[in-house]
């Protein structure tokens, strides 16, 4: 094996979103020597695509806010199932890390008296969201690039981890591939950052790109991690629905936060009509209340538009059951006739840009059509809220790809805060682990050379088409495992992936192994079918309804699940399901919730 | 369903054009059309792309001769039965069939000028006024597409001038480090030689393709242009700079 | 790498299939009739064609420089037109379009160029570009003088105050050539375009309206510099027409 291209590191980073690059900058700035490998070009991550803001209790508009306003609505929206301490840890530190980031370049939307200013949206009590219009991922993902390309760290783009490498417990190296050569590459490292993301190219309709193919889930796995909270899965409420090729991409919530309004086919506002017991004390109940909060924020109580992301996606796909959807299987989101056109195009020039150029839809006229898209994982590596280290000695894991901080639902706004917050500990701490240890781990050359043969497999002849098992990994997944979820379904989404993996191994490729996506495909599905594997089991287990997990078999949530994990665990070829008790809140905190 | 007639580049620089029919629906976009197309007849194909929406820059090619997004055009606006001829970047190596290597641009980025930033005042805020960054804000939509390095004849016809000339993408981001009201570099960081900025002849296709709609040469290059006139080339200022000490 | 440029690499190669070749034949077009034209109507004819009809004065020749020592041959126009002449030349968006047109450098985007080799402005003679600054402060002196021209027109010696025809063009004309030099790139930049920071003082933010006001214009530079050149010719033309008695002013003089 003495001629796979090497490299070697202290600490390697995979992926290069907003945690990835937070990670590989404090990795570097401690004097570790750093890697980070992604596979796209530096600067598409799926962070890219983040439109609202990055959530930071800075109490530049609303001088009430602090971190335990903050803390207690990411709590609530978790449905109280979150890591406390990594709640606590992200409200407190992400004022910092915006402030960081604009230090290095990021020119965030100001107040009138030059401050970063700060949008409204959905389960947060103040408007808190620093952004710039509703493009705030693209410009933090430009901002920590540059910023990381002038600290001279090594970054191999268009490169595919396959696989994670260890010495007996403790993480040594990752293999991958370059996915312009095809050919096999050896990352040694005494410590690996998992920043990887999501997951949603597992079902059908999703906003994620085709990056998001659970990767890092499936590598921590495999390498013996814990996963938590992977029946999770955050449908966002307003993905476009129409044409068709643009199915799940998503709308923004900052058109909700901007004053756009839910509507059925019948004009209705009917998220008067889906308001929760948990939230009925703080949500205004008639429109004119709604309407004067978006001004006054003290004495009137905000709209159920932007209730939790759990709470309006299902609200829409009762709306659409119950027959009062749009043609295309949607609801109408209405800004146009709240709004001034001047208004719009400020706020949200983006979305005007989108579904102008690919809807052929003037926002500033016309309604938009939306409906739920898979858009965010909850669940995933277990990780320690003060290290962001996994179970597994030298393996760390932030931002979608970890789990614990977001609870059974993710509020808008707090991923991007959960990238910066927890990417800057996760690399500071992998540096730390790898600066402690003297010589570098060693790789099984055996177990590399096997890999590196196996990967081929697919050329070799089959039958199989990689994106007919894609399409019905999808399908499967969307059907049984989607937004509302039954026992007896899941389990035959548990026979369609033992199904799936048995043809995976006769799936058959053309072409030769540079660039080919069909092969990257064939080689992604092995991760997509662990992870939707993952995501049914702890589903199944998890027999209660919270947050971003609907069962209609047990509509309710149960008092006994509140106060656990669904833990999964692979071990060799068997996987297991158990639950786990929550960490425990200390007082103090809990108080917080006394009202 | 309607049949759409490609032309699409296949392989490396000895490559040729491939042709192929694929149905396709209304609504759809030729970065669809070609995901169909590696989907039931080229399995193998060759094509970068991410979010699918405009906001990534990936999925850039020469659509019947023009830079564009294959996210952000349309099958409508084609007349039907029309071929569509689907090339990769010209100005850069070809990796394989859409995709081309654009490393050079990550290169330029190397040498661009960090932002140095003056200190936040005492409540711990750095106060910019909106007045003051609106116009860079726009410089910051760029989503590094590389079309506008692409249609750049400086480069584009000349590849012999890629060591010396930054292209259209990297003056939009010299012109964020010059206009930035914090900043704290010398403005000879941003203006002096070296970039290339001289090299540019105003000829604006770079504007023309930008699929963010940045006025890449009005308000980045020409600025950036009139700066340095205003360091080299204006005897009035020249004159006041003499009589009156630096301004 | 090679790169598919080079099996492309032949001048006016491009797989462009909209006809991209119309706008730059149709502006190239246009700027060479209009050079042609002033350099007969200005340069060559000169005296010998008259210019001055009335109260009017063909704005080739605002303000008339008629010293003794000049011969006759030689047409008053050549201390005046050496200053527009200047501007537009080195006009960002002349510069846009007379490359294009011209030198084909490039005849149009992504449709590859003739020239073997390239160092845009960067070199002799293109590195003069530069002095579009120097121009500018000049045009900014012919505003008023252009204006104190088409004033005039509405002022006939021994009658006093009327209007003619003559008198509205030339008042049109002087407006376009006042908004193509305040629509410049190079003032803009002046006005308040060279500022970091515009909410720093009064004074900058006041600068930073007028930069407002002169960018919506300059987003029309296009337009206001082939309204001016076209009205300017077109004065031109109607002096003369008048001054030679091809055409007769419709004015409220009695005695023109």
């Amino acid at each position: 094996m003495a001629d796979i291209e090497t490299h070697e590191y202290d600490v390697l980073v995979i992926g290069a979103g907003g945690a990835g690059l937070r990670a590989a900058v404090e990795a570097s700035a401690l004097g570790a020597r750093t890697g980070l490998v992604c596979k796209s070009l530096l600067g598409k991550a799926h962070t890219v695509m983040a439109e609202g803001g990055i959530a930071a209790a800075m109490g530049n508009v609303y001088s009430e806010d602090n971190w335990q306003v903050h803390f207690r609505d990411t709590m609530r929206g978790g449905k109280m199932l979150n890591n406390w301490r990594m709640a606590q840890i992200h409200a407190q530190e992400a004022p910092d890390r915006v402030k960081e980031l604009e230090e290095w370049g990021a020119l965030f939307d100001r107040t009138a008296d030059g401050r970063i200013l700060q949008r409204d949206f959905g389960g947060h009590r103040y408007a808190r969201l620093a952004h710039v219009g509703d493009r705030t991922g693209l410009e933090m993902i430009r901002t920590l690039q540059q910023h990381a390309v002038h600290r001279g760290i090594e970054v191999h783009q268009e490169c595919t981890v396959n696989r994670l490498l260890k010495d007996g417990d403790r993480i040594s190296g990752a293999l991958g591939y370059w996915r312009e050569s095809g050919r096999m590459v050896l990352f040694r490292a005494k410590a690996v950052v998992i920043a990887t993301g999501g997951l949603g190219k597992v079902f059908a309709i999703t906003s994620n790109s085709w990056e998001g193919t659970g990767d890092g889930h499936s590598l921590a796995m495999q390498a013996g991690a814990d996963m938590i909270d992977m029946e999770f899965v955050q449908f966002h409420p307003t993905g476009m629905v129409w044409p068709p090729s643009v199915r799940g991409i998503l709308v923004t919530e900052g058109v909700r936060g901007d004053g756009g309004t839910l509507k059925n086919t019948s004009g209705e506002r009917f998220m008067f009509n889906y308001i929760p017991p948990m939230f009925a004390s703080e949500t205004a109940d008639t429109e004119a209340e709604a309407d004067r909060w978006y001004d006054d924020k003290v004495n009137a109580r905000r709209t159920p538009d932007l209730l939790p992301r759990d709470e309006v996606a299902r609200a829409i796909n009762s709306e659409v059951k119950a027959g009062r959807g749009t043609p295309h299987g949607g609801v109408f989101l209405d800004i146009a006739s709240r709004r001034s056109e001047e208004y719009i195009k400020r706020r949200l020039p983006s979305m005007y840009h989108q579904f102008m150029q690919l809807a052929g839809v003037d926002i500033t006229k016309e309604p938009m059509e939306v409906g739920p898209t898979a858009h965010y994982a909850m669940g995933g590596v277990r990780v320690d809220a003060e290290t962001a280290a996994s179970t597994v000695p030298g393996l760390y894991a932030a931002g979608e790809v970890a789990g614990g901080m977001h609870g059974s639902n993710r509020l808008g706004g707090n991923s991007l805060s959960d990238l910066v917050v927890f990417g800057r500990r996760a690399g500071e701490n992998a540096a730390k682990y790898a600066l402690g240890l003297s010589g570098q781990p060693s790789v099984d050359q055996g177990a590399i050379a096997e890999r590196s043969a196996s990967i081929l497999k697919p050329f070799e002849g089959g039958r199989e088409n990689p994106y007919t098992l894609h399409k019905e990994l999808q399908d499967c997944m969307q059907e049984n495992v989607g937004i509302i979820r039954t026992d007896s379904e899941m389990r035959q989404a548990l026979v369609k992936i033992a199904e799936l993996r048995e043809r995976l191994t006769q799936v058959q490729v053309e072409g030769h192994i540079q660039y080919n996506t069909g092969w990257h495909l064939a080689l992604d599905m092995e991760h997509m079918l662990r992870v939707a594997e993952a995501i049914t089991m702890a589903a199944i287990e998890r027999k209660e309804s919270r947050g971003g997990h609907t069962r209609d078999d047990f509509p309710n949530a149960s008092g006994d699940f509140g106060k656990v994990n669904v833990v999964v665990r692979e071990r060799g070829t068997a996987v297991s399901v158990v639950q786990e008790p929550l960490p425990e809140m200390p007082d103090e905190l809990k108080k917080l919730f006394e009202e | 369903m309607p049949k759409a007639h490609l032309k699409v580049w296949r392989g490396d620089d000895s490559g040729d054009y491939v042709e192929y029919d694929v149905e396709y629906e209304e609504g759809m976009v030729v970065l669809d059309v070609v995901h169909r197309l590696q989907a039931t007849q080229a399995g193998d194909l060759a094509v970068r792309w991410n979010c699918k929406a405009g906001k990534c820059g990936s999925c850039s090619a020469e659509i019947n001769g023009k830079p564009k997004l294959q996210c952000m055009t349309r099958m409508g606006t084609f007349v039907d039965g029309e071929t569509i001829t689907i090339a990769p970047l010209k100005t850069f190596p070809i990796i394989r069939d859409l995709v081309t290597d654009v490393s050079w641009n990550y290169r330029v980025a190397e040498t661009m000028p960090e932002l140095k930033l003056s200190g936040p005042d005492a409540s711990g805020h750095r106060r910019m006024q909106q007045i003051d960054i609106d116009r860079e804000q726009e410089f910051r939509k760029c989503i590094e597409c590389y079309i506008c390095q692409d249609v750049c004849h400086v480069i584009r016809d000349h590849p012999e001038n890629q060591g010396n000339f930054a292209g259209p993408r990297f003056f939009v981001q010299l012109a964020n480090v010059a206009m930035h009201p914090l900043d704290q570099n010398p403005k000879s960081a941003t203006v002096a030689h070296g970039f290339g900025l001289d090299y540019c002849n105003i000829t604006k296709c770079c504007t023309e393709v930008c699929p963010e709609g940045i006025h890449i040469t009005d308000n980045a290059i020409i600025p950036l242009k009139e700066r340095r006139v205003d360091e080299y080339y204006d005897p009035i200022r020249a004159i006041g700079r003499k009589l009156f000490g630096k301004k | 790498m090679a790169q598919a440029t080079d099996i492309q690499r032949r001048y006016g190669k491009t797989q462009r299939v909209d006809r991209w070749w119309i706008e730059p034949a149709l502006f190239g077009g246009g700027l060479l009739a209009f050079v042609i034209y002033s350099t007969v109507s200005a340069l060559i004819l000169g005296n010998s064609w008259h210019f001055e009809a009335g109260p009017y004065l063909s704005p080739f020749f605002e303000p008339l420089i008629k010293p003794g020592w000049v011969p006759e041959w030689i047409s008053p126009a050549v201390f005046i037109l050496w200053a527009p002449l200047g501007f537009r030349t080195t006009c960002y968006y002349y510069r846009r379009t007379y490359y294009r047109s011209f030198f084909m450098s490039p005849p149009g985007c992504a449709v590859t160029e003739p020239a073997k080799s390239y160092s845009g402005e960067s070199k002799f003679p293109f590195v003069l570009q530069n002095a579009h600054r120097l121009f500018l402060y000049v045009a900014l002196v012919f505003i008023p003088i252009l204006w104190y021209g088409a004033l005039k027109a509405f002022w006939l010696d021994g009658e006093g105050l009327g209007v003619g025809v003559g008198s509205l063009i030339l008042t049109v004309n002087a407006f376009l050539l006042m908004m193509y030099t305040l629509s410049c790139h190079s003032l803009r930049h002046l006005i308040g375009g060279g500022l970091d920071c515009f909410s720093c003082s009064s004074y900058t933010r006041t600068r930073r309206k007028a930069w407002d006001i002169l960018s919506l214009a300059n987003e029309h530079h296009k337009g206001w510099a082939w309204a001016s050149l076209i009205s300017v010719g077109l004065a031109d033309l109607y002096v003369h027409l008048v001054a030679n008695g091809v055409l007769t002013d419709l004015n409220t003089w009695s005695n023109f």
